[in-house]
């Protein structure tokens, strides 16, 4: 199963990692490879079966709305790469 | 010499002050300088190891015994460790510094551990064979030319190199069970939910489970242990106090139902692979087990099934590195897009970015349904598949791998090829079932070759006991590889 070179660019984007145009070929083979793979999943009969998404269909556990945790943004913040006033610094987003 | 004994043993001379755990972690560090060619380490540390073997020694000499004080072991780089890096075995992490300790990390400290560091892995646990860290190929020590197996490799070669005499591993497609198989060790996936994931770097979250990597089920029995139980932090976690299973392994064989499925003992194993797998069964039958002939007819699905949830699963828990508030950040930003694309294309390599699009495309708009919904489908039609085989056995068993350990660079090129060699352990994953890979021989080349005993969801007893009684009549499990 062939994917193309639009198609690989348009999943990098949504995945936000840039694939550089030299590896673009590589990347769209590998991930035809692995579709092909993929493609068997076709012969195994999936008629009437409920999708499974936990291995033992255990529902998520809940708790008391109450507040556990406590500040700690300063230790969170040590292996921050740029951080300011609290703030993680990123490059500007609104002109 | 302190590195031919097992874990248990060593635990047992640290108690009877036979040995200091000063002593004992100085051997393990000196072992660890003088076979760095194995490059199972990414991490050694000498002084935080050290402080702790003191104060297990002086734990020690209070007749303080917790069920592993003073024993030196290593954690797999996923376990976040405070203090100390963790690094997933990618750039995307080579600076971070954890600031909390993993459930894990903490339990074995708890159970009076002395940390000497983190191994090497694959990249955020995407491989079969320790090939794909940043910081390089790990070594098989049976022969430095092969893979250790993988995602574990580094934990694997540590433990059968008698580096340390246990390690942890994780396991989400055969990441613990394979690298036992390929280095003839004993390792356990537990039941999903039985070791707490809080700390441990999320690769795909519904089949991830933290594991011991030891040289026996008595080992693997006692880490596991210390390792399992409720963890309130880890929504996924079993509301189940970790068992005694130390104290579960005398079992009876009489009467055990060992199944054999038919689609794992067909002509795509390597024949001395199966050759050495029913010599253990023979063994298994003379301790009074019966073989019963079963079928597991979807297990070749499990490979396209895993390759589409685990990916699916790897995008969204990848997504977290974004260059913002931990982790690798690109020098080149212009604008916030750039800094996303550019810190994640620079911080994950080649097999990461792959399985993170793989990802993307199956969960994305237009194919949802002809992938990631097929796919959890057909992991029903698994888990079925297994409680059916239970109905007829108490325990299915088989070769852990097709293969034993290959030439390290012999499937690089192709991620297919590399793939393949979960066909025995990744359906384990998909259904939550704990496995066991034991050893069982070696291949006509002197390599290991590992058996799989896999059992119904919480049986862990049963895997344990089956293995220990084998190790009991057998050997394999204590041999050391040439030159160690």
């Amino acid at each position: 199963m062939s994917i193309s070179e639009k198609d690989v660019l348009r999943i990098a984007h949504l995945a936000r990692v840039r694939v550089a145009p030299d590896e673009l070929e590589h990347y769209r083979e590998g991930l035809s490879g692995i579709l092909s793979l993929v493609a068997q999943m076709h012969e195994c009969d999936t008629e009437g079966v409920e999708p499974m998404a936990h291995p033992q269909d255990i529902q998520l556990r809940l708790r008391e709305d109450e507040i556990t945790e406590a500040d700690q943004r300063t230790a969170m913040q040590e292996s921050a790469p740029l951080v300011e006033a609290g703030l993680y610094l990123v490059p500007r987003v609104i002109e | 010499m302190f590195h031919e004994h097992s874990l248990i043993a060593l635990r047992d001379l640290l108690r009877r002050r036979e040995v200091s755990s000063t002593e004992l972690t100085r051997h393990c560090l000196d072992r660890i300088d003088g076979h760095r060619d194995l490059n199972a380490f990414i991490t050694i540390d000498e002084a935080g190891a050290m402080a702790a073997a003191t104060a297990a020694d002086e734990k020690l000499a209070r007749g303080e015994h917790g069920p592993l004080t003073g024993v030196p072991i290593a954690h797999k780089d996923i376990f976040c460790t405070k203090g100390m890096l963790t690094t997933c075995g990618s750039k995307m992490l080579g600076n971070f510094v954890s600031p909390y300790d993993a459930t894990v990390v903490e339990r074995l400290a708890d159970a009076g551990s002395v940390l000497v560091g983190k191994t090497n892995m694959d990249e955020f646990a995407m491989g079969s064979s320790n090939e794909t860290s940043f910081f390089g190929t790990v070594k098989n020590p049976w022969d430095r030319n092969c893979v250790p197996g993988g995602s574990s490799g580094g934990s694997a070669a540590a433990v059968v190199a008698g580096l340390i005499p246990g390690a942890t591993g994780t396991d989400t497609g055969g990441s613990i069970r394979q690298p036992a198989a390929f280095c003839g060790l004993t390792g356990l996936k537990p039941s999903y939910g039985r070791v707490s994931r809080y700390g441990m770097i999320a690769f795909a979250s519904s089949l991830d489970q933290g594991g011991p990597i030891t040289r026996s089920a008595e080992d693997a029995a006692l880490m596991l242990s210390c390792m399992a139980g409720f963890d309130p932090r880890d929504s996924t976690s079993m509301n189940q106090p970790a068992p005694d299973l130390s104290s579960m392994l005398n079992i009876d064989l009489n009467g055990l139902r060992l199944g054999l499925p038919k689609e794992f003992f067909d002509d795509s194993v390597q024949g001395d692979v199966l050759e050495q797998v029913r010599e253990s069964l023979a063994v298994f039958e003379g301790l009074g087990a019966t073989l019963v002939d079963v079928s597991l007819p979807n297990s070749a699905a499990g490979i396209p099934c895993y390759y589409v949830i685990a990916p699916a699963e790897a995008s969204s828990n990848l997504s977290r590195f974004d260059g913002v508030r931990f982790g690798h950040r690109s020098q080149e930003a212009g604008d916030l897009l750039d800094l996303y694309e550019n810190s994640r294309a620079e911080g994950f390599g080649e097999e990461v970015k792959r399985r993170i699009l793989i990802g993307t495309y199956a969960l994305s708009a237009g194919y949802y349904d002809a992938y990631y919904l097929k796919a959890q489908k057909i992991r029903r039609v698994i888990a079925q598949d297994f409680a059916t085989a239970f109905e007829h056995c108490d325990v299915i068993v088989g070769p852990t791998s097709p293969t034993t350990a290959f030439p390290i660079g012999e499937k690089t090129k192709d991620p297919v090829a590399m793939y393949l060699n979960d066909i025995f352990t990744n359906t384990v994953n998909l259904a939550g079932l704990p496995g066991l890979s034991i050893p069982s021989g070696f291949d006509a080349a002197g390599l290991p070759v590992g058996l799989q005993l896999i059992g119904r969801f919480m049986d862990e007893a049963s895997l344990l006991g089956a293995a220990h009684q084998l190790q009991r009549e057998t050997d394999w499990h204590q041999r050391v590889p040439p030159g160690f």
